[in-house]
């Protein structure tokens, strides 16, 4: 057991992952030499080789488009996108490519590969690199897509989705890299494709992932003290979502909540409250709230703590819902 | 076998055009002169000392906390002033996102570029000519929308009219690494095939972040053009009258209706990528003392002062004017008027659908909510 950031616990376990299977392979913008503008792959390129770990030309679609090609001979490419909102040159690949050559191939092609995304907001920075995509992702089919909220799930997610023969966009919370926990490399980690009750509670279900998990802990550490038991939930996948864990926490609780930094319309919380008005109808005390960002481009970030959902803006949620 | 020409050969156009040479010494080319006058030299090097100047106010601000982010162009400020004092009504500019020197010289007010970097602002600006385009990030993305206006230029016949004056063509900048995007071939293959008057104006600085050139490109890359179909010319990035002389023989030919040209301007940042990078992890002291000994702003003034066109009293009011610059800067920065999330919802669409017009009543609703319980 030790203590470190999910930016270093991303590297262990990508370090793992290489270090496990000579075909697993690295590339992307920088992540060579320099170990990736958020240092996610330091150390790497010098321990494995430059063989294994890719600077590759500025290019995103070339970078996935290749790594098909990769894939397709028996190599489990991992690419990183710089950021969240420089993934579109390349989401045609991913679209059109990497998503249905199964499909396409009677289920005799795979594309065992991951692409790594640090997205989301509330680092102050300049349009582009704040972005949440990853609903055009979710509503792929062929694609799984799933994203740590805590170092311990970084460390291990990011080896079962190497492991993985279906292609896994892994969403990285950035602002929480530098966040700090604990990480137990023995342990058996959760399956990859499972929730988490990270906070157990009785009066309402926060349904969240990612940079919003810590965010709804705190709301519901809030709302404890007014005497409020909340439950958060952990999606950590988005695509295939641990419906059964979902429909159980709204089931005891009969009011869910859905937090996400990603614009509402048509986002994850629009297919959880789909879902769960389905199969909770008779359990539910109150309609499925959403607490989303906002239906704009990604704002200044001078008012992105406006924009981002928040505390205030969750616990505001739960009041409405309790209300019902 | 011996290798196919064209891949590994070196070729004479492989030795950048130049006219001023590091220590200050005018120097002739068989192809290319520079035709003005010691007092528009003297006028460039006011603009690379004033460009320089907001950039080192700029990274300062940064390093204080009130911008979030500076990309830098120091070491860059010959191929922006010559490239952009080569520019005309109504030539059109179309900027990646460290064209400082370009915004400076176009007009842009270097307070509202500071608000994007601050976060109070997106890209647009007020000081912003409408032929001076939006700076992009998402990179060689404005390649395509510079060879779209050029395509504009050919309807509006703007090209190739008797009367130079009233043609005009554009002229998009973007860096080495972007030369590797799909988009920035695409827009090369697009020109070539409308002949579209156009002019890439690509600054080879050596790195995209960690990466060098060598990375995206094994041969020189101003020799990429030559396999799209259109003439490249690798211009010293570092020398201003180079620099004017090579992009204003590619206009006045895009004008005319010759089509696009690439222009290589091989030049050195000589700074870190942004305030969020640290180059000594991917290169050497001795490499940027190299680069250093080529300056572009200290040869300008060696050979000013060398003919006499400056002197000391003329630099030290310049450096008075930088002063004072930089101190409008800091002020400017920190009256930036600060953004409302209320008004981010009127540019999303033309005319605002119903459902914006109600989410951003609720979210007002909710903010004068926390009004309400604080009285
Ligand atoms: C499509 C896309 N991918 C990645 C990035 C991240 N990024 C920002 S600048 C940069 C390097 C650009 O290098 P170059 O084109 O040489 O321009 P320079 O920064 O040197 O001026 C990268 C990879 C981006 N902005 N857009
Ligand atoms: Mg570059």
């Amino acid at each position: 057991m030790s203590t470190m950031t999910m930016a270093k616990a991303l590297n262990a376990g990508l370090r793992r992952a290489l270090a496990d299977d000579p075909k697993v392979l690295l590339a992307g913008e920088d992540i060579g030499r320099l170990g990736g503008v958020f240092r996610i792959t330091e150390g790497l390129q010098a321990e494995f080789g430059e063989d294994r770990v890719i600077d590759s030309p500025l290019g995103e679609a070339g970078i996935v488009g290749t790594a098909v090609g990769l894939a397709l001979r028996g190599f489990r490419p991992v690419v990183e996108i710089q950021f969240d909102g420089f993934v579109y040159p390349a989401f045609d690949q991913i679209v059109s490519q990497v998503s249905r050559m199964r499909f396409r191939s009677h289920g005799r092609l795979g594309v065992p590969m991951v692409v790594r995304i640090p997205y989301g907001g509330g680092i102050g920075a300049i349009e582009h690199h704040s972005e949440s995509p990853e609903a055009y992702f979710a509503h792929t089919p062929g694609l799984k897509v799933v994203t740590p909220s805590n170092p311990l799930d970084a460390y291990w997610m990011i080896q079962q989705a190497v492991a993985d023969d279906d292609p896994v966009i892994f969403f990285e919370p950035k602002r929480r890299y530098h966040e700090k926990g604990e990480v137990d490399v023995e342990a058996e980690p959760l399956p990859l494709y499972s929730a988490r009750v990270v906070t157990p509670g009785t009066d309402a279900t926060l349904l969240t992932y990612g940079p919003m998990v810590r965010t709804c802990v705190q709301a519901a550490v809030a709302a404890a003290e007014e005497g409020r038991s909340l439950e958060v939930v952990d999606l950590r996948s988005l695509s295939p979502l641990d419906d059964e864990a979902v429909f159980a926490s709204v089931r005891r609780t009969g009011r869910a909540v859905v937090v996400h930094e990603a614009v509402g319309t048509l986002g994850l919380g629009a297919e959880l409250a789909a879902r769960i008005q389905q199969e909770c109808f008779y359990e539910l005390q109150a309609p499925v709230l959403r607490v989303t960002g906002y239906d704009l481009p990604y704002p200044p970030s001078r008012v992105e703590d406006g924009y981002l959902p928040d505390l205030d803006r969750v616990l505001d949620a739960v009041d409405r819902s309790l209300a019902h | 076998m011996t290798e196919p020409a064209g891949t590994t050969a070196t070729d004479p156009g492989d030795v950048p055009v130049q006219l001023l040479a590091p220590d200050g010494r005018r120097v002739d080319h068989p192809d290319f002169a520079f035709t003005g006058t010691d007092a528009e030299i003297a006028a460039h090097l006011r603009d690379m000392v004033l460009t320089r100047r907001i950039d080192t106010e700029a990274t300062a601000l940064q390093r204080k906390g009130e911008l979030g982010l500076w990309p830098p162009l120091l070491g860059q400020e010959a191929a922006q002033i010559g490239s952009a004092r080569a520019t005309r009504d109504p030539d059109l500019v179309v900027p990646s996102y460290r064209e400082h020197g370009v915004a400076w010289c176009l007009g842009v007010d270097p307070i509202d570029l500071l608000g994007t970097f601050r976060g109070t602002d997106m890209v647009d600006w007020p000081s912003r000519p409408d032929g001076f385009h939006l700076y992009s990030f998402v990179i060689g993305t404005q390649t395509l929308h510079g060879v779209g206006m050029a395509m504009a230029l050919q309807r509006e016949h703007r090209v190739g009219n008797d009367d130079a004056a009233a043609n005009g063509a554009v002229v998009v900048y973007f860096g080495d690494g972007a030369t590797s995007q799909g988009d920035v071939n695409e827009a090369f293959v697009f020109a070539a095939s409308a002949n579209a008057p156009v002019v890439f104006f690509c600054q080879n600085n050596q790195y995209a972040i960690s990466e060098p050139t060598s990375l995206q490109s094994r041969i020189p890359l101003y020799r990429r053009a030559a396999g799209f179909g259109f003439p490249g010319v690798r211009v010293d990035g570092n020398d201003v009258l180079a620099v004017q002389a090579v992009t204003t023989w590619a206009l006045e030919r895009a004008r005319r209706g010759g089509g696009p040209v690439l222009v290589e301007a091989f030049t050195y940042r000589m700074g870190a990528h942004t305030t969020s990078d640290d180059p000594s992890k991917y290169r050497t002291r001795d490499e940027e003392g190299e680069w250093g000994a080529r300056d572009p702003i200290a040869r300008v003034k060696a050979y000013l002062l060398s003919v006499g066109a400056i002197d000391q009293a003329w630099l030290d009011d310049l450096a008075a004017e930088s002063e004072a610059l930089a101190e409008r800067l800091r002020a400017g920065c920190l009256a930036l008027p600060e953004p409302l999330l209320a008004d981010q919802w009127s540019n999303v669409y033309a005319t605002t659908p119903d459902r914006l017009v109600r989410q951003r009543e609720e979210y007002l609703a909710y903010e004068a909510s926390f009004a309400e319980e604080a009285r």
